[in-house]
């Protein structure tokens, strides 16, 4: 069994929900890619800051 | 010489006096009213509830900071508002009691021209049994990260359980939400994936048992009635995006629920199909609901009109549309723009201390009558937001006259960016960022959610985690008020 699928079935709860796979966990901590998300949310955090004054 | 006289120095009032004191300058006087020595960046609470970050990280001394700014500061609480002043005089005034300066429990009687009301919360733990000592302060069952002391306290109680499960004692942990009425759902959210990450780390994850437990109607409320983000080319419910997390990191939850009762070791709760139930602990954090600080407020003759200053819940009246009645008659337009107090227009409130129009999320109650519920989140950037926005309004009245132009700062055009850590270090940590615009939803303008959904988004990994940490460094920068601050947004 894939780790990503162990959690489904400890509970009804957790198994009607989506629990993310290998590529998906291994993207949050990618340096360089959360580096490009970093850059990516500023800049919608500033928007969002500069709609909000 | 005018004055302004601003009730509390947390985000709002703090962000309120700084900016009125700047553009005023010398020529007129703010005082700042706290019963707080230190300022607090409570987001950050969350690390020392941990045991990551010590309390001095997060605080500092007002005295210095407001001395610089040229800001009288009385460390005292307001007790009363004679806004029409009294038989001896026409002068509004605050009736304040000291708790610190060598003056502890003196009263003064302090006149204002202008008054902000920005005190934040009173920490409502006796409304539960059990939760509260009785003399409304937290009891000895749960903990709390609500002020610094008390994330103090929670990271001794923390590292006691794992001291515990390393000896082979296998430990429950319950975090969310103490009270059917409680708001901050997102304090308790980013504090039990703290916990979890924090158990991983000393090795005892597969000694613990996490359940979350909280007042919202689904998973991803947050107080906010959830919110939809766009991932992986959909539009999702925050329902989803929170269940998710919760089942991936193995954290059970019972939501709908209103704690009635805390014992040691237990609490009981009712849910929003009426049944009852109870849930055994070792370890718990949970929030209390909120309330107004209990200002009174006495007209010239000495009648009491609090009831005419404040809502029932103890907070401020202001520009907003009370009488809204059923959730399908809701919009948008019954959030308040200018935070000025119907009754007395030199009086306003900003932050939590502003009594909102309703709640946000749909209003839900169990068969038996119990309101289940969150109520309206008023933190951090719209705190700032509406507290700078007042202050600009009280300066153009004290400079340009009563005809002088309100400044506006509706929540249902403003939007909110929160970043939920998920441990400390750079590059072990994580967070949930996200950012909702506007923050009440206004279907009106945005048929279907309610909101702009390319302002509206929420994801997890180290880049949210490393915002938390600038915005951190920065927002206490900037209450110490280091140059450049003033180009620092809210």
């Amino acid at each position: 069994m894939r780790k990503e699928e162990i959690n489904f079935q400890k509970s009804d709860n957790f198994n009607r929900t989506m629990i993310p796979g290998t590529f998906a966990r291994k993207m949050r901590t990618c340096v360089i890619w959360q580096f490009i998300r970093f850059v990516a949310i500023n800049i919608k955090m500033i928007v969002v800051v500069g709609k909000s004054h | 010489m005018a004055r302004l006289v601003v009730l509390g120095g947390g985000v709002a009032g703090h962000t309120a006096a700084t900016f009125a004191a700047k553009w005023l300058g010398s020529a007129h006087e703010v005082v700042v009213v706290t019963p707080n020595a230190k300022w607090n960046w409570i987001p950050s609470n969350i690390w020392v509830g941990v045991g990551q970050m010590t309390k001095e990280e997060v605080t500092f001394d007002l005295a210095g900071v407001y001395a610089k700014a040229g800001i009288t500061y009385k460390q005292a609480k307001a007790v009363s508002l004679n806004p029409e002043g009294d038989t001896s005089s026409d002068k509004p005034f605050v009736t304040i009691e000291y708790t610190g300066q060598d003056k502890v429990g003196e009263s003064e009687n302090v006149e204002y021209d202008y008054i902000l009301n920005a005190t934040g919360p009173k920490l409502n733990f006796d409304a539960t049994p059990g939760l509260g000592d009785g003399k409304g302060q937290m009891g000895d069952h749960t903990v709390s990260v609500c002020t610094a002391d008390h994330a103090v306290h929670a990271a001794h109680k923390l590292q006691e359980a794992i001291e515990k499960m390393k000896k082979g004692e296998r430990q429950k942990f319950l975090i969310g939400t103490g009270h059917g009425m409680c708001t901050c759902q997102g304090a308790a959210f980013e504090y039990i994936f703290n916990i979890e990450h924090e158990l991983r780390k000393a090795g005892v994850r597969d000694m613990a048992d996490m359940k979350w437990i909280s007042n919202e109607s689904f998973l991803g409320d947050f107080g906010m009635g959830g919110l939809h983000l766009k991932v992986g080319g959909y539009v999702v419910s925050s329902k989803l995006f929170a269940e998710s997390l919760f089942a991936e990191r193995d954290v059970e939850w019972l939501i709908g629920a209103h704690t009635s009762k805390v014992e040691a070791g237990k609490v009981e709760y009712e849910l929003l199909d009426g049944s009852k139930g109870e849930e055994e602990f070792d370890f718990a954090m949970l929030i209390p609901p909120f309330a107004g600080v209990g200002i009174k407020a006495y007209d010239k003759a000495g009648e009491d009109i609090t009831d005419t200053v404040f809502a029932p819940n103890g907070f401020m009246k202001v520009d907003a549309n009370y009488g809204a009645g059923a959730y399908e008659n809701w919009k948008a337009s019954d959030w308040p723009r200018t935070y000025q107090n119907p009754t007395y227009s030199n009086m306003f409130a900003a932050g939590i201390a502003f009594a909102p129009p309703h709640i946000i999320s749909k209003p839900m109650s169990s068969p038996n009558g119990t309101p289940i519920n969150p109520t309206p989140p008023r933190t951090g950037m719209p705190s700032g937001i509406i507290g700078k926005a007042v202050a600009h309004s009280i300066c153009d009245l004290i400079k340009k006259g009563d005809s002088a132009h309100l400044h506006e700062a509706s929540m249902a055009e403003m939007g909110a960016a929160c970043v939920a850590s998920a441990g400390k270090g750079i590059f072990t940590g994580t967070a949930a960022a996200m950012t909702v615009y506007p923050v009440v939803p206004d279907f009106e303008k945005y048929p279907g959610t309610g909101r702009d959904t390319d302002y509206t988004f929420g994801e997890i990994g180290l880049a949210g985690h490393w915002i938390k940490h600038i915005l951190h460094h920065l927002f206490i920068y900037k209450a110490k008020l280091q140059p450049g601050w003033t180009l620092i947004p809210e």
